[in-house]
Formats: structure tokens, sequence, C-alpha cells
């Protein structure tokens, strides 16, 4: 299965698909987190939103939860971001903010190229969170 | 329910399995009768008689003339020919432009939206090499109005290809009507009766469920698949009326009337012979077991699970083609979380493509994106059964409740 340009998933993807960790389930509650962002649509087949709660002292995600609507690579994607984010009590913004494409492929075991460029989208979410996050602390605004 | 210990494919619009009297009509052809059918010797004597009885099989099923047979490499080979074929007889020189070495005279096409791509791409190239392409609308229902074809028709029109049953939807054309308005333009037409438009459709996916006498389509092509009707994969032919010329697509030796060049595929031609002769003798049969399936299958479908909503026309359909969008989640999920329960069907998107674009047919009956990217189709055959359905209407709502569960959106 080392031949990811074929149509074939990685068992590591395989295993983030059918058993997917960390998605919220239904509407978050209020005051529950602290940032969201979302990016894809449904021309390109992906949407993924991703929550955080973040530690403001330490700049620390406390917590990160995803929903995606989409194709195997992009809830797989999503669920190996946060569990990637949240290892070893959880990744200072910065050092999450680096996560690049090629990581969360390389942590689940590789991707079929023609899926690589369209359907991780966890980390762009991240990101637009991190974003929102950054702009309401700086304008000392209350958060969503 | 348990996990059924053989696996339910419902992929048959994909590939069907070879019909094992298929086989056992194929098997003296690899080894003992191999001979080259254009030899003068009793081994090629022998090969030549299983080519020719095999069209002349065909011949029958189709109420034709063996001569108007033609057996191609497949569908895709057969809908090529057919419309490059017309489109070269028709060619010109190169005016201005010397890269445009067909279609001085601006020759017309007519097609729809939602052909397969045997037919789009091969229109398309047309288009780039100076013919001109009407692509027909199809309705909400996926059927194509005949008075669209009217409309559309004018004196350059040289072809008209709509295809009979759609791959993904299962609409099935008026092609009788469509005939007729052919026929009624060219009636119409000063001067004496002009061989052109001529009207090809590709019928893969209806030998075995609908109508194929020649004469009462009133087609001047036919394009027919083996590996859709439980023959061998790489096998096809195309009906070509005595009267109506192509050039060829392929230049070689004079095999099958210099229309397609190279050494006959004796095995492969007696496999679809013996393969269209076995859906036709079935058809009925068969297309009356299936239709009572589908209708179950969809009533299930569309009243079991939320948001589900059917794609083509409800009844002008194959009996064997169900193809629904099940919003708030994405088709190519669906078919791996079925898969992982023994179940084999595929998206009504061709989001395996390279493309990765939603199915272009989805999109024509006016679906928006989130539908087109929801869409699952599942195509039944001879292997199917009610309990089958039922064991898919007992996974199904648990892989789409799960997939929800995690998903942002709310399609309305």
């Amino acid at each position: 299965m080392a031949d990811v340009d074929k149509w074939v998933y990685s068992a590591v993807v395989k295993d983030h698909f059918m058993h997917p960790r960390g998605f919220l389930l239904g509407e978050p509650k209020e005051e529950e987190f602290d940032a969201h962002g979302e990016v894809g649509s449904f021309a390109c087949g992906d949407i993924i939103k991703i929550w955080l709660k973040i530690d403001k002292e330490t700049d620390t995600i406390k917590d990160i939860k995803w929903q995606t609507w989409g194709c195997a690579t992009a809830i797989a994607s999503a669920s190996a971001f946060a569990e990637m984010v949240l290892k070893n009590g959880g990744m200072k913004i910065d050092e999450a903010m680096n996560i690049k494409p090629k990581d969360i492929a390389d942590y689940l075991g590789g991707l079929p190229a023609r899926k690589f460029h369209c359907s991780i989208l966890a980390d762009k979410a991240f990101k637009k969170a991190v974003e929102s996050y950054r702009g309401h602390v700086e304008d000392g605004k209350a958060r969503p | 329910m348990k996990k059924p210990t053989k696996r339910i494919y419902m992929d048959h619009a994909a590939a069907a399995p070879m019909d094992k009297r298929v086989k056992k009509a194929m098997e003296p052809f690899w080894l003992e009768k191999f001979g080259n059918p254009n030899a003068i010797y009793k081994e090629g004597l022998e090969a030549r008689n299983a080519v020719e009885k095999a069209r002349e099989d065909v011949a029958r099923v189709l109420g034709a003339r063996p001569k108007e047979i033609i057996f191609t490499a497949g569908g895709t080979e057969s809908d090529n020919l057919a419309i490059l074929g017309i489109a070269s007889a028709f060619q010109g020189l190169p005016l201005d432009n010397p890269r445009v070495v067909l279609g001085r005279s601006r020759s017309h096409i007519i097609t729809t939206k939602f052909e397969h791509h045997a037919v789009l791409n091969a229109c398309k190239f047309l288009e780039s090499q100076g013919f001109e392409v009407t692509y027909l609308d199809v309705g909400k229902d996926g059927v194509v109005d005949p008075k669209d074809v009217q409309s559309a028709l004018k004196q350059s029109t040289i072809l008209v290809t709509i295809m009979y049953a759609n791959n993904e939807i299962g609409a099935v054309q008026p092609i009788k009507e469509i005939t007729k308005v052919i026929r009624n333009f060219k009636k119409a037409l000063p001067g004496q009766k002009p061989s052109k438009p001529f009207f090809h459709t590709d019928a893969c996916q209806a030998p075995g469920y609908l109508e194929l006498n020649v004469e009462k389509l009133g087609v001047d092509m036919i394009t027919i698949n083996g590996s859709k009707i439980y023959g061998p994969k790489g096998t096809g032919l195309l009906y070509i009326k005595d009267g109506v010329k192509l050039e060829p697509i392929l230049y070689g030796g004079e095999q099958e009337r210099k229309l397609r060049p190279g050494t006959e595929n004796v095995p492969a031609i007696v496999g679809l012979a013996e393969a269209l002769k076995i859906a036709e003798a079935e058809k009925e049969k068969e297309a009356k077991r299936l239709s009572i399936l589908r209708d179950y299958f969809i009533k299930r479908l569309t009243t079991e699970i939320s948001k589900v909503v059917l794609n083509g026309h409800p009844t002008e359909r194959l009996p064997n083609n169900i193809n629904v969008s099940i919003l708030d989640a994405e088709g190519e999920s669906i078919v791996l979380y079925l898969d992982e329960v023994g179940v084999a069907c595929s998206t009504g998107s061709a989001c395996t493509s390279e493309s990765l674009e939603p199915s272009h047919v989805i999109m024509a009956i006016g679906r928006p994106h989130a539908y087109a990217h929801g869409a699952m189709r599942f195509s039944l055959g001879r292997s199917t059964t009610k309990k089958d359905i039922d064991y898919v209407m007992k996974v199904l709502p648990d892989i789409v409740n799960k997939l929800r569960m995690f998903s942002p959106t709310n399609i309305k």
C-alpha cells in the first residue's frame, strides 16, 4: 500500500475515517470555545469547521473540536489534526500554526495525490480560528 | 442483522459479472480455435464462422442485417467511431486556419449536457476542430424534450447523438419521438430527401431492459457495450444502418468493412454476442423483477432516511437504476462506509475521478452542488434479491446518521 497515488487509503486514514475522534456533537454551548473557523464550500465538496478553547496565559490549545462534511480525506485529516494538536497536553498556538498539510498527510501514513490539495482543510480552518481569536484578543472585544 | 457472508454488489452499471454461459461460449476460442479469421485454411475458417455467427446473432437481436454490425473494443470506441466517423465524412479542407482540418462548413452536431464522457469529449474535440455543437439541456427529471431537439436542428446539422438511458440516473430518453422529429425535419427540407442529419444513440445501459429493434427505434447508429451486459470487458459494437457512410478512426487492414481494422478479437466477439442474446431472451422477466425491486428500494430510501431525494424520472428509468442524493452526507464517504459492511455501490458523482468535479449529470438536471456531492447510485443486477436491499436498508440509515453527526451542514 506504499503507492498512495493509487486509489487506496492507508490503514491510519481508514481508522480515522471509520472512527473519527474529537468532533463536536451538535451546536457548541455558550462560552464553551474561544474561537472558531470554517473553510470549504458545497462547490468543492468539503466543508470543515473548527472550534478552539485556548489557555490565555500560556497560549496553549486546551481543546479543539471539528465538524466535517466531505470525503474520507477531509474527515480523516480533521480527526488527525485534532489528535496532533492535543498530544502531550496541547500544543502552543504558534506550534500548531506550523502544521502543514504534508505533516497531516504524513501523520496519516500518506494520502492519494489527487486528494492532497483539495481535501486537507483542517489546518486552514484552524488558522482562521486563530486569526479570529487573536483579532478578538487584540481588539479587547468580547469573544464569540 | 449480521454482516453478509458474501458481498452485496450493486454497481452493475459500472461492470456486470460475466455470465457463466458467456464464459462457456468463449472457451473454445482461446486455445483450440485460435485461428485468424482472415486466413483461408481450416483454422481461419473456423474463426471466421464464429465471428460471422456472432454478427448474425447480434443482427437478429437488433432487427438489423449482419453487415450493419461492426465489432469494436467497447462503448467508448463505438461512440467515437460514430461521432468522429460522421464528422470525418463531412470534413472539408482547411481554409484560413491550418489547425482546422475538419468542419469547413461549420457542420453542426446536437447532443445533450448529460451524455457519457465518451460522447461529450468527442464532441468537445470536434468543437475545437471548428464544428458547432449544441449541448441540449435536460429536464429536471433527466429526460430530453424532443421539442428542444426540433428547435436545435438546422440545415448544417449532420448528427444528433443522444443516449438511450443515462448511465448515472437511469433516465430513459424518448428515442422514438426524437427519431420522428428528425424525420419530419428532413421531410420539410427542400429538394431531395437528404441523408443527414444522422441519429446515433449510446445504448450501453439499455440491453436487457429496453427495446433494441433498430426499425422500431428508427436510429441510424447504436452503441452497445459488452461489460455492462454480463459479457467480457473491452468489447462493443456499433450498428451502422446500411447507407450511412462514415470514415474509420483507425487505419489498417480491411476487417469490419474497413471501419475497424485489426485482427478480430474472436473470443470477445463470441462472448459479446452470447451476452446480448441472453440479455434479450431474459429481458421481459428480468426487467419486471428488477422494476419491482427498484421501486421498493426507492420507496424505502426516500421514506426511511430523512433528506433523501430521487434523481431522475421516477418511472421513465432503467429497471435496475436507483440514484438518490443523501443530503448532509457526502457520497464518497457513504460508499466507503458501505464497502466496509459488505456493500459495493458508487457515487453518482465523479469524485473518484482526477477532476474531483461533482457529477455533470446531477448538475445537468439542475441540482445544486450540495446535492451532486451527496449523490449515490445503486445499480441492481441478476444476483440482486429483496434480501440484499433489506440489508442495505438495515445498515445505511446508521451510516448516514453517523456522517451527519459530525457534519456542520444543514442543507435545505
